[in-house]
């Protein structure tokens, strides 16, 4: 019965602990931090979850995990069935959960764009063809193939978080966990980095684990955790989650602008519906109260 | 300023050369730089000049871009053309003071300079069309015997691309923290050579800094691309010599052969 429930679930963790040990200035221990107490994780295949948190909630920790980075000090990770803590189940949990970090420019490893993205399917010993075709493929999902013989230099940021996401997406895994990859970004690049990530769910229908702290890049998530000091504070909806304005500041969250409005305006007693994402829902509901209001009189 | 160096910089555009296997370029590099050392006279020099224009022209690199990949080196330049020119006895052809000229000092002035610019020219030629990439696998295939002494061939080829790769972007790094230090008072043109030393501390330590933090960022990000050395690994790019190459090979060792022939005996 668990068996079967580990294998629905493409990540799932169990009471999930990690220390970090604390060091003194002569390096001896002094202590540990932890950055993560007892986290629960179910994510179902296919799904597109967001984590969201403020610095030093323990999401990168937990990000880390996923990817056999980190290794639990207690409890459990299992990435598609596999215990993430077992040596023999290292590499192929690497592959299937692939990972794309924050700063684009240390994590491409060639100075060619197609060769970058050909790094991880080279060190799974892929046959040569079949790696030409998923770097084809994997750039055109991310809108990249034009530039597959560019320098990463010569790319803006966005542009070298989409090869980032390319050069994951060649090993092809069933999940792709994205550490902050907009961190560094400006609006624009964030934008282009946030619509690949939604195509590679939709249409490639792989599982996204995305790891933020800007609230609007979590809209169209299936799920929402909101971690606080190494525990799971809030999950739900983006509809539920956003509802719980207090709550969510009281998190060091900065709420999408649409949703304070809209907090505002109910607390001065306009009937707007809890749990408004964007500015065009938050147009709409105005246009039908206003509506509503000028058929009154 | 400091972004002007092109020295090593891959230049992306089709060429023969560029197509060149990687290995035919190493060889071809190394075998030229042999050369150079070898010849002693006009004709040499002059048929291996000409033989890299050639290279040059079908390389489709820009003169312009070599050229200013020169910059960086002019200083080394001057300083040795500088020495031999007035620091090697013989014939004198003028004499000022302690200063003095001659014949062999003149000669050896020039072709001491004639051959240093295109030493740094032609190896540059090799990493202008060739990617770090491909000298990687180039030098892993070319060097794999050496394997056998235990030289870890694979991580070494695998650490120089890297640090290629990472030259112009801690190269910025350096610009934006010399900046940053300058705004906050600090002088790295005035004072004497004791003091310029001195000023660079503010810049190295926190550019070491942040290399180690790029370091560690990098490897953790080729784990996690399941990186575990050179066992098991395929290539994107398998080298197979095909008939340019071994052209290429022939053309290569007809230079050296007539040009070591003409520059040493004539």
């Amino acid at each position: 019965m668990k068996l079967k429930q580990h294998l629905q679930n493409i990540i799932r963790t169990e009471g999930l602990q990690y220390d970090y040990v604390v060091r003194d200035e002569d390096g001896n221990e002094a202590g540990y931090y932890r950055a993560l107490d007892n986290v629960e994780l179910d994510v179902k295949q296919g799904d597109f979850v967001a984590i969201l948190g403020h610095n030093g909630s323990g999401k990168s920790t937990l990000a880390k995990h996923i990817n056999g980075i980190l290794f639990p000090t207690g409890g459990t990770v299992w990435v598609d069935g596999l215990d993430t803590s077992r040596e023999e189940n290292l590499w192929e949990v690497r592959q299937r959960a692939g990972m794309v970090f924050q700063n684009p420019d240390n994590q491409i490893i060639s100075q060619v764009v197609e060769e970058d993205v050909g790094f991880g399917p080279e060190n799974l010993g892929v046959p040569t063809e079949q790696i030409w075709e998923r770097v084809e493929e994997s750039l055109r999902v991310v809108g990249m193939y034009e530039y597959r013989k560019y320098s990463p230099n010569k790319l803006s940021g966005g542009q070298k978080q989409r090869v980032s996401i390319a050069g994951v997406l060649a090993m092809h895994p069933k999940c792709i966990v994205l550490d902050e990859p907009t961190a560094m970004l400006d609006p624009s690049g964030r934008k282009e980095v946030i619509r690949a990530v939604k195509a590679l769910n939709q249409v490639e229908g792989i599982t996204i684990l995305l790891i933020t702290h800007y609230m609007e890049e979590t809209v169209d998530a299936d799920r929402i955790f909101v971690m606080d000091q190494g525990h799971i504070a809030l999950q739900g909806t983006p509809r539920e989650v956003f509802s719980r304005v207090e709550e969510l500041k009281g998190l060091h969250m900065t709420l999408p602008q649409a949703t304070l409005l809209a907090d505002e305006l109910k607390k001065r007693g306009v009937a707007l519906p809890d749990g408004i994402l964007t500015i065009e829902e938050l147009l709409a509901e105005l246009e039908k109260l206003m509506n509503t209001r000028t058929a009154a009189i | 300023m400091i972004r002007d160096i092109t020295l090593g910089q891959y230049y992306q555009t089709d060429s023969v050369i560029h197509r060149l296997d990687p290995r035919v370029k190493l060889a071809g590099t190394v075998l030229f730089l042999v050369d150079l050392f070898l010849i002693n006279n006009v004709w040499g020099y002059l048929i291996a000049t000409l033989a890299l224009a050639e290279v040059i022209h079908l390389s489709r690199v820009p003169f312009k871009y070599i050229i200013r990949g020169l910059k960086s080196v002019i200083l080394l330049l001057m300083i040795t053309v500088i020495f031999n020119l007035f620091l090697t006895d013989g014939n004198i052809i003028f004499q000022i003071g302690f200063i003095k000229v001659t014949w062999e000092g003149l000669r050896t002035a020039v072709f001491m300079g004639w051959r240093l610019v295109m030493l740094i020219i032609g190896t540059s030629m090799m990493t202008f069309t060739t990617t770090p990439n491909q000298l990687t696998d180039g030098m892993e295939k070319g060097l794999r015997p050496l394997k056998y002494l235990k030289v870890p061939v694979h991580e070494v080829a695998m650490m120089m691309s890297i640090a290629l790769r990472f030259i112009p972007i801690l190269l910025e790094e350096t610009d934006k923290i010399m900046k940053a230090q300058q705004a906050r008072g600090a002088d790295f043109e005035g004072g004497n050579l004791l003091d310029k030393a001195k000023a660079l501390v503010p810049l190295l330590v926190p550019l070491f800094i942040s290399a180690f933090r790029r370091a560690n960022d990098l490897a953790l990000a080729m784990e996690a691309r399941c990186y575990r050395g050179g066992e098991g690994r395929t290539k994107m790019n398998p080298l197979i010599y095909n008939r340019t190459d071994k052209t290429a090979y022939l053309l290569i060792f007809a230079f050296m052969a007539v040009d070591i022939f003409i520059g040493r005996f004539f």
